[in-house]
């Protein structure tokens, strides 16, 4: 009998990470960063602009032109190895000056660290960034979700659609602070809308032609695939 | 709230017909096939009631019908969202005549706390309505008792009224209609959080 496979990383390999402590007396502020932060200041001194540790977590807010490079350094560094993008959210503040936050949170299995990275969005700019999906495939959905909810669109994003609510939803963007808690439309309309969905229509037609099930559409649909419909209408 | 065998003749029709009526809502009430809708912590509860300890079997519904053409009655447990109503809807069309729904919870009945943008504010918006549970889950006693007024309300069903079983679609020209623009404008003053988000930011 081996030993069982161990579900994180074989034992040995990263001598330098510390054991799981559950960590005690944490100061709000200030406390050891993350040696990341310290890291990507010495590796892109240009591009970080500032690091926060509250309740010891580090935040790194970085300069969104160099994000992509950035993490993907951060991905296959050998010092670094951030191999697990846990979320993509963003935060919107009631504020001029910082219109919106998009928050990458990252952690690295084998090192044991969680690093928080944020970019700032310019007053007046796009709602635009750089997707990440080339680097963890796993930001497929979570860059999806933050486009449902924000209206961030992530550039290079293969199939940037919207995740949680359905796909003819028309009353904007739920999470911005300017969308009334009650939605925009009146709750007539909004389940006039609704019930007016085909709850078959749950896939997207560009889904539907890639999927093995293709053969078995209905004829109708496959019609209706090859003239290019979008959506599943 | 007894189902205990009584005969009330409750009009004219004749003791045939009356009796025919007993004998078809005594099968009916006590071999109510439950189409499960669960979303929500209200399954749970639900899932409880179908368990040994509350055993929903004493009642005739051991055989939760995951199938909506073999159901009798829906139980939506838990809150619908919006993306949800049209599959709600048409499970309710698939379900044959005689039909009854429990809308269990304060969620399903209301909206609950979601007054929000995602939530439909009520099941009975999109699909008739018979038994309401409240409770934020309703206990498995809640949801029982909710079944056994169910029960007595099919035994109460008779034959010659036709109107029970049909499905009305809402007609513009009756002077019972009330227009949506209508109903928003009257439910405006109602919930907590009518103008809770609107900035202008």
């Amino acid at each position: 009998m081996t030993a069982p496979d161990s579900v994180v990383s074989p034992v040995g390999e990263t001598p330098s990470a510390p054991g799981p402590v559950s960590p005690t007396g944490v100061a709000h502020r200030g406390g050891p960063a993350n040696p990341s932060a310290e890291a990507m200041r010495v590796r892109w001194p240009a591009a970080v602009r500032r690091v926060d540790v509250v309740w010891g977590e580090t935040s790194v807010v970085i300069d969104p032109a160099m994000l992509v490079d950035i993490v993907r350094w951060l991905h296959d560094d050998p010092e670094q190895r951030y191999d697990y993008l846990v979320d993509v959210t963003a935060v919107e503040f009631r504020d001029a000056q910082v219109p919106l936050e998009i928050v990458w949170h990252l952690r690295s299995l084998p090192h044991r660290r969680f690093l928080r990275l944020k970019v700032a969005l310019v007053p007046g700019s796009l709602l635009e960034v750089d997707s990440v999906w080339s680097i963890y495939r796993s930001a497929d959905w979570l860059e999806r979700e933050c486009y449902d909810m924000f209206g961030i669109r992530f550039r290079g994003h293969p199939d940037l659609r919207r995740i949680l609510m359905w796909e003819q939803y028309r009353e904007g963007h739920p999470l911005r602070k300017d969308f009334p808690l009650r939605g925009r439309f009146s709750r007539s309309e909004q389940l006039r809308q609704a019930l007016a969905a085909n709850p078959e229509a749950k896939y997207s037609m560009d889904e539907l032609s890639i999927a093995d099930a293709y053969e078995d559409l209905p004829s109708e649909m496959r019609q209706r695939l090859r003239a290019g419909e979008a959506t599943g209408e | 709230m007894g189902l205990s065998v009584s005969y009330q003749p409750q009009s004219q029709e004749g003791w045939i017909t009356t009796k025919l009526d007993f004998l078809v809502n005594w099968g009916r009430a006590n071999s109510l096939w439950p189409m499960p809708f669960g979303t929500a912590c209200c399954a749970i509860e639900f899932m409880a009631t179908a368990a040994s300890r509350f055993d929903l079997a004493r009642f005739g519904m051991e055989r939760m019908s995951y199938s909506p053409r073999q159901a009798d009655v829906l139980i939506c447990a838990g809150r619908v969202p919006f993306k949800l109503a049209p599959v709600i809807r048409r499970i309710w069309l698939q379900m044959p005549q005689p039909k009854w729904c429990i809308s269990m919870g304060a969620c399903a009945s209301s909206g609950g706390m979601f007054d929000n943008y995602a939530v439909v504010q009520g099941i009975d918006t999109i699909i008739p309505v018979d038994v309401y549970v409240p409770g934020c889950p309703p206990r498995p006693e809640g949801l029982l008792y909710g079944i056994r007024m169910l029960q007595a309300k099919v035994m109460r069903e008779r034959m010659a009224d036709t109107a029970a079983r049909e499905e009305m679609e809402p007609d513009p020209t009756s002077h019972l209609y009330i227009p949506p623009p209508a109903i928003d404008e009257l439910s405006e003053p109602f919930g907590n959080s009518v103008q809770q988000t609107r900035s202008g930011l």
